[in-house]
């Protein structure tokens, strides 16, 4: 008998056939991971999760008799009372325990749950969105590099000796020139004590010896490994674009700004920040609130303690201009902002919010979302017409000149997803900014 | 059996856990009882521990080691995983395989008890039962399933490669919709070799290679084809009709799928063929093998080689396995193999040792004969689930279960009671019953039985409807799209009625493009 541990052997055997699964049932998982990702909180949007789905779209489908009609006979245990000949009513639906016997599997299968890892559920929640302007216009001046393996070179340090390559090329060498084996001298030496001091032996003797010097000076001339041979493991530096990125959370935190916005702003963002930690393996993210005067926050203030005062929007701006000299040259960052508000500005600032906006900022963006956060109240229909708000009037006329930013209006939770699909769909333009 | 007992000094194990070597002890010592005291005769055993994922894995491809690709794996390992993490479902203690050596795999999971039941239980009593049955020599071939599973899976693979996964997943899905129509039902000329098979399908693709002259497409084809009536009947037996394999069938006869195409209906066939045996003995394998680890479980207790805690686990596990829900009670989901195969067994050896008048004139072969291993060892090889009822179901048993047999028909108002646990009812009930575990009348009866190949090649099948039992109509229908696409001509299945030879009901499929080329209208 062998006993054989397996249970190291290596896990994830059924991978593929989850992807072809997963492939299969897409749209329904599609479906199902939307409609669940309504449910559940935003803070663990990008956790995995169980997903329902209806088995009929992956079903397997077999010959089988229906379980109704015909003449059939069942044969049941625990008889307590009938004698042959009684009659029984038909119970309804096989109910009472009896008439799973004519429906074999596959037909009453019922929804499953499904669960999906982290990966997946983001991968299905995102699908189809694209990062625009991911080309980085100065990713060739980028420093970072990564190494790989290129070949082999024949000067390198000595932890990149290759040292397969090298006992190679020194065995080819020993056997193209001869190199006498340790084997064929120690056999010679053997013969020759054999022979020992006879006499008779004494000139096949002087002709044995005479070879083993020969070759032992061979040995000693060709050397076992000589530097001809040493090969190291060579490897070429290939430049790496920026893989880091920058989010600028930009809130008016001012009186009329209501907790359902700073909500409805909150899960913006959130989303945001899911989608670009997908992309990049480093994202860091910066608050910046203002009212008439602008500060760099953590997160638990920016979202949760009052403050008042007027609206002046370019502190923000300009507060995000000195955080981006500081820290985040846009050279080394992609810089992604987002602004949330109720569309409130001080008349005298457009102006200089405008200016601000296309001189500095978009140069260095790689996207600037503006959302337009409303009260629930206000959510009107499409194509109803109301006065833009003053900040939705500045950043039209900026959109109209191609510049990468991007804006919508929110007014309720529920279409905090879809706008932001809209916004990041691929082959988004500017053309996107037509709310 | 001998009375003299010679008391084991320790047990072979003492509390829940296990090393490698107690599960050696352990076997060695099951394995003594196996062969010495009952006679087993079994394939040398390889013991695999696995844990919880594995376990799963194993599930969803049908209980084999290796298998090809296919997403309808995915989907059990996703429901079943999600059954047993939610704890809607435990999952078994083990899982055997037909083959040589026998492979058992046991949970890292499961205590010595365990672990000492399900060697008994698989190690020995399945693979006894699998080594001797006279239908697995018949149709399969432990030497070679693994390495044809292995060749399966590398063609399956090489297939994606060349042909694309999406090609290969539609004629996967296709052949597993008639899987339960691919098998051959009477052994036919000869055994089944797998190894060979792996070997023809390779010289076949040589020989292909080597004759292979692109001149022979240009050859100007015949104008017409003859109409001969006399060679009606010739042409039938030529297309070996009816055929009730229908992937056999296709895999010969349809005109338009490619060798690869065929290869793979082949290999879906194959394996529906090797798992055959199976569906036929359930009760039976689970009956010898519930039957065999509870001797050998008694027995090791007796010379004291597990202690008295072990062997009240092994009674709760063991009880747990034989019950059966009585028809009105909420757990009722049909009759349990193992209850009924292992009160059988028992009650078997109970006629062997000390039979009563009544089972004098009912088994006077074997009743008082003494020795229940050779009778059980007899059944064992020579019968399956339908012969095994039909010969050996007692009275005492149909007393002990209070069988009754209920007529259903759809026509009546009401269900009548046919036959109870009387004197008058036993034959009928065993007769009734023993057809329930018979595949001619569970499964559909379905044949191919006509084709035009020179006319419209529009494929006909019948399905003669047993007491007039339709076929269920969502997924005939979603099946004969997939023959009909697999065949790429029209496909007709009629449902007859064999009693008047009258159509019940027709269905039609058209073929869709996909697997084979479609001409454009």
């Amino acid at each position: 008998m062998h006993i054989v541990d397996r249970r190291l052997n290596p896990s994830g055997k059924n991978l593929a056939n989850r992807q072809r699964f997963m492939r299969r049932a897409k749209s329904m998982i599609r479906k199902a991971v939307h409609e669940s990702s309504g449910s559940r909180s935003i803070k663990d949007a990008d956790e995995g999760g169980e997903v329902v789905l209806p088995a009929q779209g992956v079903q397997e489908p077999s010959f089988h008799r229906s379980a109704t009609g015909g003449i059939r006979d069942h044969l049941l245990p625990g008889n307590k009372e009938y004698i042959p000949g009684d009659t029984i009513p038909r119970p309804q639906g096989g109910g009472g325990g009896r008439g799973s016997e004519g429906s074999p599997d596959g037909d009453g299968e019922d929804d499953f749950r499904f669960a999906l890892s982290r990966d997946e559920f983001v991968d299905l929640f995102l699908e189809d969105l694209e990062l625009p302007d991911l080309a980085k216009r100065k990713v060739v001046s980028a420093e970072a590099v990564t190494y790989h393996r290129a070949g082999y070179s024949v000067s390198g340090s000595p932890a990149n000796l290759a040292l397969n390559r090298t006992v190679r090329n020194s065995l080819s060498r020993r056997i193209a020139l001869r190199r006498p084996k340790k084997d064929e001298l120690d056999a010679l030496q053997e013969a020759i004590e054999a022979f020992g001091d006879e006499e008779e032996h004494a000139e096949k003797r002087l002709a044995l010896e005479e070879e083993l010097r020969r070759k032992q000076r061979r040995t000693t001339l060709i050397p076992y490994i000589d530097p001809l041979d040493v090969r190291y493991k060579r490897f070429e530096s290939i430049p790496k674009p920026v893989a880091q990125a920058v989010m600028f959370c930009l809130m008016d935190v001012s009186g009329s700004m209501t907790e359902h916005m700073k909500d409805l702003a909150k899960r913006f963002y959130v989303l945001l920040y899911i989608f670009l930690k997908r992309r990049y393996k480093n994202v860091d993210v910066v608050f910046i609130r203002h009212t008439h005067q602008a500060s760099e926050v953590d997160e638990d203030t920016f979202f949760n303690s009052p403050e008042t005062g007027g609206t002046v929007v370019s502190t923000a701006l300009e507060e995000m201009q000195n955080v981006v000299a500081e820290r985040y040259s846009p050279d080394n960052w992609n810089i992604y902002a987002a602004q949330a508000s109720d569309g409130d500005n001080t008349a005298s600032d457009n102006d200089r919010t405008a200016r601000l906006l296309t001189e500095t900022i978009l140069p260095a963006c790689q996207y600037y979302a503006y959302l337009e956060v409303g009260r629930d109240s206000e959510h009107f229909p499409p194509g109803f017409i109301r006065r833009d708000s003053d900040l939705w009037q500045t950043y039209t006329a900026i959109v109209r000149s191609g510049a990468p930013l991007a804006m919508r209006k929110v007014g309720h939770r529920r279409d905090i997803y879809p706008v932001f699909r809209e916004l990041f769909a691929k082959k988004t333009g500017s053309e996107a900014a037509t709310a | 059996m001998s009375t003299t007992l010679i008391r084991a000094e320790r047990p072979l194990f003492e509390g829940a856990d296990w090393e490698f070597s107690t599960i050696q002890r352990c076997h060695d010592a099951i394995q003594q009882i196996a062969v010495e005291e009952l006679g087993l005769n079994c394939y040398p055993n390889q013991i695999e521990v696995i844990g919880t994922e594995q376990m799963l894995d194993a599930y969803s491809s049908i209980g084999m080691p290796l298998f090809y690709k296919h997403w309808s794996f995915g989907k059990h390992f996703a429901r079943n995983e999600a059954m047993y993490r939610t704890g809607m479902q435990g999952l078994a203690y083990e899982i055997v395989i037909n083959s040589n050596p026998c492979i058992s795999y046991i949970m890292e999971e499961n205590t010595a008890t365990m672990q000492a039941l399900v060697i008994a239980h698989a190690a020995f009593g399945h693979n006894h039962f699998f080594k001797n049955n006279y239908l697995f020599q018949q149709w399969t071939d432990a030497n070679g399933i693994l390495d044809y599973l292995e060749f399966a899976r590398g063609f399956v693979m090489q297939c994606e490669e060349r042909y694309g996964e999406a090609q290969v997943e539609r004629l996967l899905d296709a052949a597993h919709a008639l899987m339960s129509h691919a098998v051959h039902r009477y052994p036919r000329r000869r055994t089944t070799d797998l190894r060979s098979e792996e070997k023809r399908e390779r010289e076949r693709r040589l020989h292909d290679e080597q004759v292979f002259n692109d001149l022979w497409r240009t050859v100007p084809g015949k104008e017409t084809t003859r109409q001969d009536p006399t060679a009606e009947e010739r042409r039938r037996s030529l297309l070996q009709l009816p055929q009730e394999n229908i992937l056999y069938f296709l895999e010969k006869t349809a005109p338009r799928l490619l060798p690869w195409q065929r290869e793979i209906l082949r290999i879906v066939r194959i394996i529906a063929q090797y798992f055959y045996p199976q569906s036929q003995t359930k009760l039976m394998n689970e009956g010898c093998a519930t039957y065999v680890h509870y001797r050998i479980m008694n027995r090791l207790h007796e010379k004291g080689l597990i202690n008295d805690g072990a062997m009240v686990e092994f009674l709760k596990s063991h009880t747990n396995v034989v019950f059966q829900p009585e028809f009105d009670d909420q757990r009722y989901s049909g009759i349990n193999p193992y209850a009924l195969g292992f009160a059988m067994m028992q009650d078997i050896e109970r006629i062997c040792k000390e039979p009563t008048a009544e089972d004098k004139i009912w088994f006077p072969a074997i009743a008082g004969s003494g020795d229940e291993m050779a009778v059980l060892r007899d059944i064992w090889a020579n019968y399956r689930d339908e012969s095994f009822i039909l010969q050996y179901l007692s009275p005492r048993m149909v007393r002990h279960f209070g069988l009754f047999h209920v007529m259903d028909d759809a026509n009546e108002p009401s269900l009548r009671v046919e036959a109870i646990h009387d004197e008058r009812g036993y034959r009928k009930i065993k007769q009734a019953l023993a057809k329930h575990y018979d595949v001619a009348y569970t499964a559909p009866d379905i044949q191919v039985v006509d084709v035009n190949l020179a006319g419209d090649r529009k494929l006909i099948l019948h399905h003669r409807a047993l007491n007039r039992v339709l076929l269920e109509e969502k997924n005939a229908r979603m099946v004969l799209q997939h023959l009909a696409d697999l065949w790429g001509y029209d496909v007709v299945l009629k449902e007859i009625d064999p009693a008047n030879d009258s159509v019940l009901k027709e269905h039609a499929a058209n073929p869709r493009a996909g697997i084979v080329p479609m001409n454009v209208p």
